[in-house]
């Protein structure tokens, strides 16, 4: 039987099991609405501007391990998109993107809502397709999914002119693809990842070092079991929290340039460094140079051989999917004669636990103002530590990031790479529809909320019990920090002036606002909100301390172990 | 260090604006490019002339790699090869110099391929230094338009790029 290009969308959609699909409808994806009106297999959720249909898919992905799906409409559809799809890029988020295109024959001609996509997309993209023959449509959303989850996942944009919606074609879903130019390393090298056991048991200061791969390729257990066998100290970065629990002996924090004393430290001056998953990038290594001053022989992990050698140069680069790698690199260790250098070991702890003795995120908690710090720590003990917590792109991310003990992969989602502003509201979103059970805290401030608070209306819609904690301190927090340290004191642009009541403004959308002043009332305000109001939508409107910052702190083009701490102003 | 790089990649649209959107977004240098279909009409093959260091060289290798429609990366120039590049010199031709420019493109074995009464057009083969030296031979008065094609080359015996 033939089917139009728009039920046929519909039918790949059904074939990859999609429970949901975010989007917004707009002229050129009408057919595939109206097809997918007529359907009850998936649903799908109605957003308020397509960037949050993007994070949306984002987050649903993130805790959920399952691929996100989101459709738009050409034009503005796409453009409005392309925030949450190079936030998806960049942190490597698997996501299949539907975007209507203007017909066939007009392309070209600056049609109505017509824009390149395929041209605009394509620097954020894993891949993108454009479909020009209804007979193609069916295998290249294959190739789409297929795309999307393998490899170093990533999000893949299909571009579908509404005329091919309309034309008709047998449906056959393929159900497996494959593609000459696209063959994912799964299996690590075995010369390689014995080099790497033998380093690492020679290794008198060692550090494991891992970042989100070990997240997206749930690599988590793998990782937790090597780095107990081995005793060695690990370290996560901003992306990687979760993938070690947080409240483990082992684990010395975040590091990066809000990372903790100890972890940095440990980073710099480890003589074997195990990579696992992560990039080396900027804001976790800072000044490669000086990063460099130190010798150690680096493992480096990763499915992406891109990511290798990129920022820094490593000793044995291992390419693999990193549960197999560490699985080769676990039964290696059991069958080894050698031990792990124990003498070694146990000076380097206690070098680190010197280093702990710091106790870098100290900050003291007052009677008048609310430390931002405070808030996250009691949120911390109110949700038991077992929420799933999102977060928008500034000082309430990094606070989050540092006080909030993440025991669980997937429980923590933020921007980390392209670090947008607007994305936890409309990932809270996402979360709850692949959780539906779950305790689901956006962590923001009063900038970010703003920045896709119309999405206050779809939790309404579809009754999302999201409770919004909003650090307000009535700055633009990181960059006044910025300013603050370096830019003397020239507080150019930051301060958010006129204000919404927040209060208000969530009751305006029919939900609950809470605003908060008081430290004395920080801990009952978020029960009132986590436990009284559990079935509702609560904004936390809490005013903070405005001259909070975040530390430690490596500036920006400094090395690791040249912190600014608290204590030092 | 300048290298050439040979890329197989899909015939499809847009693969081209891939590789060379790729070169622009992270501050890799193309010196030339050509491409063209292969004798696998759903091939095309695609030649970079780029300068960097080893590290960058491996980027850019990389990179290329995980472009989805890249199908082959190899480095020609870390191992025996053959490269040229192709162009076409329109000269003015008249007088004393129409004999000259004659016996100039016969030393460089460049071919006359057009001719008017006033000028010839130069068809001239060899590696980028060889088509610099003709120009540096004859008056860069006399010429009227250049047109190059990049390099493109081929490993040397047994070194086959194929998909």
């Amino acid at each position: 039987m033939q089917l139009t290009g728009a039920e046929i969308v519909i039918r790949c959609l059904q074939e990859e099991k999609v429970e949901f699909v975010f989007g917004y409808p707009g002229g050129s994806v009408l057919y595939i609405y109206d097809e997918l009106f007529k359907q009850d297999q998936f649903k799908h959720v109605l957003v308020r501007h397509e960037q949050a249909a993007v994070h949306a898919a984002d987050a649903y992905s993130r805790s959920s391990r399952k691929v996100g799906v989101c459709m738009v409409t050409s034009g503005p559809g796409v453009t409005n998109a392309v925030t949450g799809i190079a936030t998806a890029y960049m942190d490597s988020s698997p996501l299949v993107v539907i975007s209507g295109q203007v017909p066939t024959a007009y392309i070209g001609q600056d049609a109505f809502q017509e824009a390149d996509t395929v041209g605009i997309t394509r620097p954020c993209v894993k891949h993108n397709f454009l479909v020009k023959d209804v007979k193609d449509l069916a295998v290249t959303l294959k190739k789409a999914f297929y795309l999307a989850k393998s490899g170093r996942p990533g999000p893949v944009l299909v571009d579908i002119p509404k005329d091919i919606t309309t034309h008709k074609c047998d449906f056959h879903y393929p159900k497996s693809i494959s593609m000459r130019s696209y063959n994912p390393v799964v299996k690590g090298h075995s010369g390689q990842i014995k080099k790497a056991v033998q380093l690492l048991l020679e290794a008198r200061r060692p550090m494991i070092y891992a970042g989100g791969g070990v997240i997206l390729s749930d690599a988590s257990d793998k990782l937790t079991q090597v780095t107990r066998m081995l005793g060695f100290p690990i370290t996560q970065t901003l992306m990687g929290l979760g993938g070690y629990p947080a409240t483990d002996g082992q684990f010395l924090g975040m590091l990066g340039m809000h990372g903790t004393y100890e972890a940095n430290m440990a980073m710099q001056h480890c003589d074997v460094l195990l990579a696992v998953g992560a990039r080396f990038d900027d804001r976790v290594i800072g000044n490669t140079a000086h990063f460099g001053e130190v010798a150690r022989k680096i493992i480096h992990i990763d499915i992406d051989p891109s990511s290798i050698s990129k920022r820094v140069k490593v000793d044995v680069p291992i390419v693999g999917n990193l549960p197999d790698v560490l699985d080769e690199i676990i039964k290696l260790l059991e069958a080894a004669a050698a031990k792990p250098d124990a003498k070694g070991l146990a000076s380097w702890w206690k070098q680190i636990d010197e280093w702990r003795g710091k106790n870098s995120l100290r900050y003291t908690q007052g009677t008048d103002l609310i430390m931002p710090q405070y808030v996250i720590e009691k949120l911390y003990e109110v949700t038991g530590g077992d929420a799933f917590v999102t977060s928008d792109v500034g000082q309430h991310q990094m606070w989050a990031a540092q006080y909030y003990k993440f025991d669980k992969p997937r429980r923590w989602i933020n921007s980390g790479g392209l670090g947008t502003m607007g994305f936890g509201l409309p990932a809270a979103m996402g979360v709850r529809f692949a959780n539906p059970k779950a305790t689901v805290a956006c962590v923001t401030g009063e900038a970010s909320i703003q920045m896709c608070i119309q999405e206050l209306s779809t939790c309404k819609q579809y009754r999302l019990p999201i409770k919004i904690v909003n650090l307000n301190n009535r700055y633009l927090g990181m960059v006044r920090q910025w300013q603050q340290m370096f830019h003397g004191n020239r507080y150019s642009e930051s301060y958010v002036d006129a204000l919404p009541d927040f209060v208000k403004l969530a009751e305006a959308y029919g939900h609950v606002g809470i605003r908060v002043e008081k430290p004395a009332d920080v801990e009952g305000a978020l029960r009132e909100a986590f436990v009284k109001h559990k079935n509702e939508l609560v904004f936390l409107d809490i005013l903070t301390d405005q001259t909070a910052n975040v530390f430690p702190m490596v500036a920006a083009g400094k090395g690791l172990s040249e912190m600014i701490l608290a204590e030092d102003l | 260090m300048r290298h050439i790089i040979s890329i197989l990649l899909e015939n499809e649209s847009g693969a081209l604006s891939r590789v060379a959107g790729l070169f622009s977004a992270r501050a890799f240098n193309i010196e030339s490019l050509t491409v063209a279909p292969t004798e696998d009409a759903s091939l095309s093959r695609m030649t970079i002339v780029s300068i960097g260091s080893d590290d960058v060289i491996e980027q850019i290798t990389k990179q290329l790699n995980k472009l989805i429609d890249v199908v082959k990366v190899v480095d020609l120039s870390e191992a025996p090869h053959i490269e040229r590049e192709l162009m076409l010199a329109k000269v003015r031709a008249t007088g004393k110099d129409r004999e000259e420019m004659k016996r100039v493109a016969d030393i460089f074995r460049g071919r006359i391929i057009d001719v008017t009464e006033s000028s010839y057009v130069i068809e001239l083969t060899g590696n980028g230094a060889k088509l610099d030296a003709f120009l540096a031979a004859i008056d860069g008065s006399l010429v009227l338009e250049t047109v190059r094609t990049g390099v493109c080359g081929v490993g040397r015996g047994d070194r086959i790029l194929k998909a």
